[in-house]
């Protein structure tokens, strides 16, 4: 290693030449086939804010078709051709539209682009490794994923649309090639896409597991770990032990659709004529892909809670409270999430008594989401708050999780969601708990680590300009359809004024929909403040935010490696902020106790 | 030495890389057979007449593929304790053993298929589906897509270890025969649960 030297490139934002043993990494080694897993993670970002744009659009179009049902947009025919004829929207493709957007965001957004940027970043450098176990098998992770956001794309565009039967490809719409347009080439791509997808989440999950076991660096326990590293591995555990589910479902599926099966099929009439489709059963693959399903919504939401939790503590400059509970409540949420998947199913006719048994574990669940809540709040209480765009939107997750929560209660009651299910209670809750949050733990993840990817600083005002208007946009947007949901508006209906009784609620509708457009423009500001940074952001210093953890240690300018010399050693753990006695705020890991005499006395671990 | 080369000699490493790595792939393929073995026993249980399509399932041809698996098994284990002495005829040996075993279950399997189909047990069969038979060609589709999804398997076992064989003959990476000798356990441990399931329970 005493031959590795790196010199910085200024004026490139993605300016850090490399030299190992003497040659220089060509552009393809470097930045398509990097093996680099800092470059991977970028690759990852990118990757992901492009999906989520373009899902993004396609919400906006049909906000504009729910918001303004009997109005013509001439301008959506010349952007979607024969499926806005006269400037309207084809009810065909409003589902393909809910359906892939909804896809995009779940799998793409949240899945591959929330654990792959940040499980790919912060593992190796906050375990203190120089690589990925497998730098090859990251890699492949990262093309499988583009491959599958490559198919998923190309099935916008096919004659007969894209998959219209919902992110969730209930059979047997999904299952007959001729139950409608969507159904035939779109969902073969979609498929395809998802099993893509699949191997992409197994290779990224191996690796995260195998790194956080193998290559902790010297003093490195598992209790002095920062609790972004045990919401990655929990993360990756939860998918490794549900994708395959998912995958087994989508086995059978496409044997149904090509092979002429009917694991899914039973007493199908088309057109007056019954199909020669007998003996399976739809429910069977609501039972396998809820049993992925659910475990798939702590996969998008424990990342983010990881990444909070390190947000907070650092940007209120003090030790987060109940670290061992915080892994605890995570442990529990992620063994929690694999025995209540029927509470999507209470209205399939399922036993009564089987479905108490479901509401009984998913408020179950309420206990250690509890836990992490109030931590949260615990951390910040009396905390020296740095008010970074990071922390707001920190804050800003821990708010959805307790609005969404509570109306999570209401919905795992069976008694409850039976008349619920499939409204806009439905949406309005998952949007807030699940997706909202979600991507607020990313944007939070990014403004705080920006400058540990880039090495530039994200512009500040604009940070919380983004912020707040997207904060009232997600309330404005979301909280009203609790209330539409609660007057027994239905989700995926094309338009709401086909029955009388919802005329009133038009308005409300209308409201959605000018919230929903300017909650689109200020992710604007964020793309914008993204890009500029990367070029024009002010130079960030190695620590920019006082820090404790081992990223920060690390130089600025990126070196495949991480470290240049030894691997630094780990003394304590994480969150040492504000100690007393301490002569600064913070105690890196790195720092042995032997040298902080006079704040030993007051510490923990 | 360079960073990345060095990066896996850091003092914690507790289990060795690679077998860490098969047994959390190991974890996720039971899944995969763990949802469809119990989808085919609620079905199973919800239909009792899928007995009568289970007893046309050979069970000669099963046991001897089993026998064939389990001694497959057994060499891949010789060659596993062949490479460990550095004893590299003996891993090719064991190792090719173990190959031609997988492919006379394969040739087993192929014509156990090729009788099944021409006795007009498939997916659809028109034999089945005009007497209004549904039910047991749904036995016939799980029966083909566990089995089928298993010899899938199998194959990629035998490509993994052809691989790993090439160059453990000339005496690099010898770990990787124990990594082998993993996945293969677990194809046979998979078929040890599809034997009774599909063949003996009748």
């Amino acid at each position: 290693m005493e031959n590795v030297s790196h010199e910085l490139s200024h004026g490139d934002a993605h300016g850090h030449h490399e030299h190992h043993e003497h040659h220089e990494q060509s552009f393809w080694t470097k930045y398509i086939f990097s093996q680099d897993h800092k470059m991977i993670s970028k690759q990852f970002l990118v990757t992901a804010i492009v999906m989520a744009l373009f899902a993004m659009f396609m919400s906006m179009i049909f906000r504009l078709q729910l918001g303004w049902p009997d109005h013509k947009f001439p301008f959506l025919e010349s952007i979607l051709g024969k499926w806005a004829k006269g400037g309207k929207l084809d009810p065909g493709f409003y589902l393909a539209l809910v359906t892939i957007h909804g896809t995009i965001m779940v799998f793409f957004v949240l899945t591959g682009g929330l654990s792959g940027t940040f499980a790919n970043l912060l593992i190796p450098l906050q375990v203190g490794a120089r690589d990925m176990a497998s730098g090859f098998l990251n890699m492949l992770s990262y093309w499988f994923f583009f491959g599958s956001c490559l198919v998923m794309t190309i099935s916008m565009f096919v004659d007969q649309g894209p998959a219209s039967g919902g992110w969730t490809i209930y059979p047997p719409l999904s299952a007959l090639p001729e139950a409608i347009g969507g159904s035939g080439i779109g969902m073969t791509l979609w498929l395809i896409s998802m099993v893509l997808f699949i191997c992409s989440a197994l290779l990224g999950g191996i690796n995260y597991v195998v790194t956080v076991v193998n290559l902790r660096t010297k003093g490195m326990s598992m209790t002095r770990l920062p609790l972004t590293v045990w919401a990655f591995m929990i993360t990756a555990i939860l998918g490794i032990l549900s994708f395959p589910v998912l995958f087994g479902a989508a086995l059978l599926l496409v044997f149904d659709r090509s092979f002429g099966t009917s694991f899914y099929l039973s007493d199908i009439f088309m057109n007056g004529h019954p199909l020669p489709h007998n003996g399976g059963s739809p429910i069977l693959f609501q039972h396998l892909f809820w049993f992925l399903g659910h475990p798939e919504v702590y996969i998008v939401l424990i990342p983010a809670l990881g990444i909070t939790s390190e947000v907070i503590a650092t940007q209120s400059r003090k030790q987060i409270f109940g670290y061992k509970a915080m892994i605890g409540s995570l442990l529990v949420i992620a063994f929690l999430s694999f025995i209540v998947w029927g509470h999507h199913m209470f209205v399939t006719g399922m036993n009564p008594f089987l479905g108490s048994v479901f509401v009984f574990t998913t408020l179950l669940v309420a206990i250690p989401s509890a836990v992490k809540v109030f931590n949260y709040i615990a951390t910040l209480y009396r905390g020296n708050i740095v008010f970074s765009p990071a922390l707001m939107f920190a804050i800003g997750l821990v708010s959805f999780f307790i609005s969404g929560g509570i109306t999570g209660i209401i919905l795992g009651d069976s008694a409850l969601d039976i008349p619920l299910h499939d409204t806009y209670f439905v949406v309005g809750h998952f949007h807030i708990v699940m997706g909202s949050s979600a991507i607020f733990g990313m944007f939070a993840g990014i403004y705080h680590w920006f400058p540990r990817m880039f090495g530039r600083m994200m512009n500040k005002t604009l940070g919380y300009w983004h912020f707040w208007t997207t904060l009232i946009c997600v309330y404005g947007v979301f909280f009203p359809m609790h209330f539409l949901g609660l007057a027994g508006v239905p989700r995926r209906y094309y338009s709401n004024t086909a029955y009388h009784s919802f005329d009133t609620l038009i308005n409300i509708n209308s409201m959605i929909t000018v919230f929903a457009m300017i909650a689109g423009l200020a992710q604007l500001i964020f793309v914008f403040n993204f890009f500029y940074s990367l070029y024009r952001g002010r130079k960030a210093t190695q620590n920019p935010w006082n820090s404790n953890t081992l990223e920060w240690t690390a130089p600025v300018e990126h070196l495949h490696g991480n470290w240049p010399g030894e691997i630094p050693t780990v003394y304590r753990w994480p969150y040492d902020y504000s100690k007393p006695g301490a002569k600064e705020d913070f105690i890196p890991q790195t720092v042995p106790f032997s040298e902080t005499e006079s704040s030993n006395a007051a510490g923990m671990q | 030495m360079n960073l990345i080369q060095q990066r896996l000699s850091v003092p914690v490493i507790k289990v060795p890389q690679g077998r860490l790595g098969m047994w959390i792939l190991i974890a996720g393929e039971l899944v995969i057979f763990g949802g469809l073995i119990a989808c085919y026993l609620l079905s199973r249980l919800r239909y009792p007449e899928w007995a009568e399509q289970a007893a046309h399932t050979s069970t000669f041809f099963g046991a001897l593929n089993t026998v064939v698996l389990l001694t497959s098994s057994f060499t891949i284990v010789k060659a596993h304790e062949a490479a460990l002495k550095k004893e590299l005829t003996k891993v090719t040996i064991y190792m090719s053993a173990t190959i031609i075993g997988g492919l006379a279950f394969l040739v087993n399997k192929s014509i156990e298929y090729t009788n099944e189909i021409h006795h007009g047990f498939t997916f659809s069969s028109p034999q089945l589906q005009e007497s209004g038979n549904y039910v047991g060609s749904l036995f016939w589709s799980f029966y083909y897509l566990m089995t089928g999804l298993h010899a899938t398997h199998v194959v990629i076992g035998m490509i993994i270890m052809t691989v790993i064989l090439i160059q453990a003959r000339k005496g690099k990476n010898l770990h990787r025969v124990e990594l082998a000798g993993i996945y293969w356990h677990m194809v046979d441990l998979i078929w040890i649960f599809l034997f009774p399931l599909l063949y003996i329970a009748k």
